[in-house]
């Protein structure tokens, strides 16, 4: 593996990784915790999804083999803040892929809450 | 059309006789006075499931678990001598509750040498003796080595934390699991410490969720959008069987096959899956943490395997994954119509950011299903609660709903007519 000091990574404004640059117009789901993504899914309109989703989909095997490049347990900040972006990536799936809306069909009231995740 | 073999009776069902094949009434879980009843006959007897020993990794640390159902809050926490221990949480001076942070009702978890009660600072060691008491030369007749914190029934299976609330239980954890326990000893639930936890408030009776847990009658029918539309019809038009259910009572457990870790052909998943090589069944790809299954994991050694769902009683589910994760299921009473339910998912730590992002995409999904099978529940209850149907039929793919209600009815009945629980359907009572 290996290890590039996090001072080497260029960044864009929002802190990505210069290499992704085509993906900072969705800076804004660059999220820390799970319950962060899963309520932004829920509070933004479908066409946004779809258009984080169109172009942040095929940008996807580069930025797993760019984020496999570093220790795991040691993601310099960049790093840490395109996995965040990508973790909103999958949440949004969802909604694109399957179900057409954001919320889960036939989900009424149920509301199950995250109160533990693994924080990279 | 049976896919996998049944038992030589014809049917898992009919493999315990005595657990009967008629329609089963869902009163149990309508009625209040039967709610109360469950709570003295079985939730303050039977061992419960708390957490797990990764919870407390140095010697004073603590978490607490509040039990509103029972009026119970508990301190749960590991001495100098590495014994796990668990306390009331309430100071013996005047009735503080001795661990909580900013909110009172809300768990905490943390380390500390000594816990010491906000109110007047009465401290006590990690072994609950009160070791230190304010002033303590006003007070009258302080028997300090008799007030140390009132202690709760504990014991630790597989790393699994259990209580008891009974003062003295009438079994020993051990004989309380019976054949549960060899079957699942030694699985490397220590290596699974990359945890997720799920809680949901269900307005539905406890049991109803267990129902839909261990049966997977419904999940080609409910769960089919969550499919590609052609594979999700094909699934829908075979229907589900399991590989084998295994009645340990009151413990069970069912066995399933588990085709899409990873699927036969890439067009069955979505396109999310194919690129994390992810989705409900976990990552496709092992850890490497399994060196050779327990006993009782995948007991018909079928090689299609997937996943097994273990029922412990009451409220307490262990899922076993073929590619090497697990899954736990709470289920805690809040009222006739109201509970708990927790969810946890344990995987090994991640070696590279790929795996760390599989396992992300199996949590989300993971929530997903959980949100269709929660909402259903809410569904089911009201229409029990009206009465207009009282007995309902459940196929041999429902055999441990069918159990799990004769078991609870079972320790309701023994309870209130003082006698021993008996289980007539038991496989070693039929062959005696």
């Amino acid at each position: 593996m290996t290890t590039i000091a996090s001072t080497a990574i260029e960044t864009t404004a929002s802190g990505l990784p210069v290499d992704f640059v085509d993906l900072e117009p969705f800076s804004a789901w660059i999220l820390e915790t799970q319950p962060e993504r899963y309520g932004r899914r829920l509070a933004v309109p479908m066409a946004e999804m779809q258009a984080f989703y169109d172009v942040a989909f095929p940008r996807l095997p580069a930025a797993i083999e760019y984020c496999n490049r570093f220790d795991v347990n040691d993601l310099p900040e960049p790093v840490r803040r395109l996995m965040w972006l990508l973790f909103s990536l999958f949440e949004v799936s969802l909604p694109i892929e399957v179900w057409r809306q954001g919320r889960v069909p036939d989900s009424g009231a149920a509301v199950i809450d995250c109160i533990r995740e693994p924080l990279i | 059309m049976a896919h996998f073999p049944k038992p030589a009776e014809g049917s898992w069902t009919e493999h315990y006789p005595g657990l009967g094949t008629g329609p089963v009434s869902y009163e149990d879980s309508i009625s209040p006075e039967f709610y109360e009843a469950e709570q003295k006959a079985i939730f303050r007897k039977t061992w419960l499931n708390v957490g797990r020993v990764e919870q407390l990794p140095r010697t004073g640390s603590y978490f607490t678990r509040e039990f509103p159902w029972a009026k119970v809050s508990l301190v749960i926490s590991k001495d100098a001598t590495g014994t796990v221990r668990a306390f009331h949480n309430v100071c013996r001076h005047r009735g503080n509750k001795l661990v909580w942070d900013d909110y009172p009702a809300e768990e905490t978890a943390g380390a500390c040498r000594q816990f010491t009660c906000k109110y007047h600072a009465w401290r006590y060691n990690l072994d609950g003796s009160l070791a230190f008491v304010q002033q303590e030369d006003e007070f009258f007749d302080l028997d300090k080595a008799n007030m140390g914190l009132v202690t709760v029934q504990c014991e630790v299976w597989e790393g699994f934390i259990f209580i008891n609330l009974a003062p003295e239980p009438e079994q020993s954890l051990t004989d309380f699991l019976g054949d549960m326990g060899p079957a699942l000893a030694g699985y490397p639930f220590h290596e699974l410490t990359h945890t997720w936890k799920f809680t949901s408030d269900i307005a539905a009776n406890w049991k109803l969720f267990v129902d839909a847990f261990v049966e997977f009658y419904h999940a080609p029918i409910l769960h089919q959008r969550q499919s590609t539309q052609e594979e999700g019809a094909k699934l829908a038009a075979v229907g589900f069987e399991a590989l084998h259910y295994e009645l340990m009572s009151p413990h069970s457990m069912v066995s399933s096959w588990g085709g899409m870790s990873p699927p036969k052909d890439l067009n069955m998943v979505k396109p999310m899956e194919r690129v994390l090589r992810s989705g409900l069944f976990g990552p496709w790809d092992s850890p490497g943490v399994v060196d050779e299954l327990p006993p009782g994991v995948n007991p018909s050694k079928h090689k299609s395997w997937g996943t097994d769902s273990f029922v412990i009683f009451p409220n307490f589910m262990i899922l076993i994954w073929e590619r090497q994760w697990a899954l736990t299921y709470h289920y805690w009473p809040v009222g006739p119509n109201k509970h708990r339910f927790e969810s946890s998912l344990y995987f090994a730590p991640p070696k590279t950011a790929y795996e760390r992002m599989q396992q992300e995409y199996a949590a989300i999904v993971f929530k997903e299903f959980a949100y269709q099978d929660a909402n259903t529940l809410e569904a089911t209850q009201t229409m029990l609660e009206t009465r207009v149907v009282e007995q309902f039929h459940l196929n041999d793919q429902e055999v441990l709903c069918r159990h799990q209600h004769a078991v609870v009815r079972e320790h309701v009945a023994a309870h209130q007519e003082g006698r021993s629980v008996n289980y007539p359907w038991n496989r070693a009572a039929v062959n005696s």
